[in-house]
C-alpha cells in the first residue's frame, strides 16, 4: 500500500507544482486528440449524414461496417497506419513516421467510425417529414443539411464526446505510429506505460489523474453545452 | 454498373468531402514531417536505463541533428534497418550484428562499451543459484526444479543470450508451464518477474535503475558468458535511399568521442552508487572478453 500512497502524494506534488513536461505531455494529448476529433467529425458527419439520408443497394452492408467501425481494435489501426507510413512503406516518402501528425491520422481513423455511427443515429432519430419540407420550402442541399444537423445538434454532441474519448485513450496505434518520443510525440497515455514499465509510478498515477480529469473536463463542458440547450 | 460504384454516385458529395478533408490531412502533416531527422533504434536497456535521455540531447546540441529515439529489442532493431527504417543502431547482440553485417545492411560498426547480465530471482532462491558456479548450471538448476522462469521472448539481445544459454544446455523450454514468456521490454519483465516472485535474466543497468520498486535480488553473475557487449553501427545507405548517411556517420563518431565515453563512465555513480556501463571505444571484443 505504501507504493499506492507514495505514488499518490508524488501526483499530487507534481500537479501542484506544475511539472513543465507533464503539463506540455497534457498540452500535446489535447491538441493531437483535438485535431483527430474534428477531422473524425468532418469526415463522419459527411458519411454519416449519406447513410441517414440516402436509400441505395448496399446500405445495410455499409451501416455494418461503419458499426463494426466503430469497435476498431487501436491496434488493428496502428499496425495498418504504421505500415503505411514507414519508410519502407507506400506513403513513406511523405516522413511522417513518429511525428504528431501520423498519430493525428491514426487516431481520425479510430475516432471516425464513432462519429458517423453516433451521426446515423442522431439523424435517423429526426422526424422523417423534416427533409420534404426543408426542401418544399425552397431549402438548397447545404441549407437542408446545415438545418438538420442544427436541429440534432444535441445527440451529435454525444458524437463529439465519444471521438474524443476514443482518440485521447488509446494508447496501442499512439506507440506505433508515434514512437513515444519525448518531446515530440509523448502523449498522455503512451507516457502512463512507459513510466510504469521503468517503475516510476508517481508520475504514471499523476498522468492518470490527469488523463482523467481532461476527459471529465471537456464531457462536463460538452454536458453543460447540450443541457443548456435542452432547457431552452 | 456494380452496386458498390453505384453506392459510390449516392455517395459522391459526401465523399468528395472526406476525401478532401484526408488529402488535406496528409498535405498539411507531410508539410510539418521532417524527414531529415536521424532514426536510432535501441534496445530497451539503453533507454529504460536513461543513458540515451544524457547522452542524445548533447548529440542534438552539437550537430544540431533531430534524433528519433525508438526503444525495441535488438531483434526488432536489425529488422528495421534490414527494412531501411532506421539510420543508426545501438544493439547487443554481438552474432546477429556480424550477421548483420556481412549481409551487407550494416557498416561502420564500432564497440561503444560494455556491461554484465545477471540472473535475479526472489530472495528464498529455491533452486539455490547462489551456490552454482556458472550461468549454463543456474538454468539447468531452474529447469530441473521447474522453477517460474520469465524470459522476454521477444527476440531482444538479452533473449537471445538466454536462448544460446538454452540451446549450449541442449534444451528448448518453450511451452513449459513455469516457462513464460513476457514479450515486452526488460523494465516490464523485471516487474512481472518480481511480481511472480520468479527468475529471469536481465542487464545490470536495468536491473539497477528498478531496484526501487524490486524485490529481486541478484543470485548468479560474473561469469564471462555473461558479458554484454553494445556496438553502435549504421545502417548502410546504399542498400536504401530512404537511409540517413551523414547524420548516422556523426552519431557513430559522437558515441566514441572523450566526452560521450565519459560521460557514460559516470553515468549511474551519482544515482546508484556505481557506474551501469564501462566505456570501451577503441578497444576490440577480443580485448573486453579477456579482461
Amino acid at each position: 500500500m505504501d507504493l499506492v500512497w507514495d505514488g499518490v502524494r508524488e501526483a499530487f506534488r507534481i500537479l501542484g507544482t506544475g511539472d513543465r513536461d507533464v503539463w506540455e505531455i497534457t498540452l500535446r494529448s489535447l491538441l493531437v486528440s483535438g485535431s483527430a476529433t474534428i477531422f473524425s467529425l468532418i469526415i463522419g458527419i459527411s458519411i454519416g449524414a449519406s447513410l441517414a439520408f440516402r436509400r441505395f443497394p448496399g446500405r445495410n452492408l455499409a451501416v455494418t461496417l461503419v458499426n463494426t467501425g466503430m469497435g476498431l481494435p487501436p491496434v488493428v489501426v496502428g499496425l495498418v497506419v504504421a505500415l503505411l507510413l514507414w519508410r519502407s512503406g507506400p506513403l513513406g516518402p511523405l516522413g511522417l513516421i513518429y511525428t504528431p501528425a501520423a498519430m493525428v491520422i491514426a487516431q481520425t481513423l479510430i475516432a471516425a467510425p464513432l462519429v458517423t455511427g453516433f451521426t446515423v443515429a442522431a439523424l435517423g432519430s429526426l422526424p422523417a417529414g423534416l427533409r420534404p419540407q426543408l426542401y418544399a420550402l425552397g431549402a438548397s442541399r447545404l441549407q437542408m443539411l446545415w438545418l438538420v444537423l442544427q436541429e440534432a445538434r444535441l445527440p451529435l454532441l454525444a458524437a463529439v464526446m465519444a471521438g474524443f474519448g476514443a482518440a485521447v485513450s488509446e494508447v496501442g496505434a499512439s506507440l506505433m505510429v508515434g514512437g513515444n518520443l519525448a518531446g515530440e510525440t509523448r502523449v498522455l497515455t503512451t507516457a502512463v506505460v512507459l513510466s510504469a514499465q521503468k517503475g516510476e509510478f508517481a508520475p504514471a498515477i499523476a498522468l492518470s489523474i490527469i488523463l482523467l480529469l481532461l476527459i471529465f473536463l471537456v464531457n462536463l463542458v460538452l454536458t453543460t453545452v447540450q443541457q443548456r440547450e435542452r432547457q431552452s | 454498373m456494380s452496386a458498390f460504384s453505384f453506392a459510390c454516385d449516392m455517395l459522391r458529395p459526401a465523399y468528395r468531402l472526406g476525401f478532401v478533408t484526408l488529402a488535406g490531412l496528409l498535405l498539411l502533416a507531410s508539410a510539418c514531417g521532417s524527414s531529415d531527422s536521424l532514426i536510432l533504434a535501441t534496445t530497451t536497456s539503453t533507454f529504460d536505463s536513461g543513458l540515451l535521455d544524457e547522452l542524445v540531447p548533447l548529440f542534438e546540441e552539437q550537430t544540431g541533428f533531430n534524433v528519433k529515439v525508438i526503444a525495441v529489442g535488438t531483434g526488432q532493431a536489425l529488422e528495421m534497418g534490414r527494412r531501411g527504417d532506421a539510420d543508426v543502431l545501438l544493439v547487443h547482440a554481438p552474432a546477429a550484428e556480424e550477421q548483420f553485417v556481412e549481409e551487407g545492411y550494416g557498416v561502420n560498426r564500432q564497440l561503444v562499451m560494455h556491461n554484465d547480465f545477471i540472473i535475479v530471482g526472489p530472495a528464498s532462491d529455491p533452486a539455490e543459484l547462489r551456490s552454482v558456479p556458472d550461468a549454463m548450471s543456474a538454468l539447468r538448476a531452474i529447469q530441473t526444479l521447474e522453477q517460474t522462469f520469465v524470459s522476454r521472448g521477444d527476440d531482444s539481445g538479452t533473449n537471445k543470450l538466454e536462448l544460446s544459454i538454452w540451446a549450449e544446455l541442449g534444451y528448448d523450454p518453450t511451452g513449459e508451464g513455469w516457462y513464460l514468456e513476457s514479450g515486452q521490454g526488460m523494465g516490464a519483465t523485471l516487474q512481472i518477474a518480481n511480481q511472480r516472485e520468479a527468475y529471469t535474466i536481465t542487464d545490470r543497468a536495468t536491473y539497477l535503475a528498478l531496484l526501487d520498486v524490486l524485490d529481486l535480488e541478484i543470485l548468479h553473475e560474473g561469469d564471462p558468458s555473461l558479458l554484454n557487449i553494445y556496438h553502435v553501427m549504421q545502417v548502410n545507405p546504399e542498400r536504401s535511399s530512404n537511409v540517413q548517411g551523414e547524420s548516422a556517420v556523426a552519431f557513430v563518431d559522437f558515441m566514441l568521442s572523450d566526452e560521450a565515453q565519459a560521460i557514460i563512465a559516470e553515468f549511474g555513480v551519482e544515482k546508484f552508487g556505481q557506474p551501469l556501463f564501462v566505456p570501451d571505444a577503441g578497444l576490440t571484443e577480443a580485448d573486453v572478453r579477456e579482461r
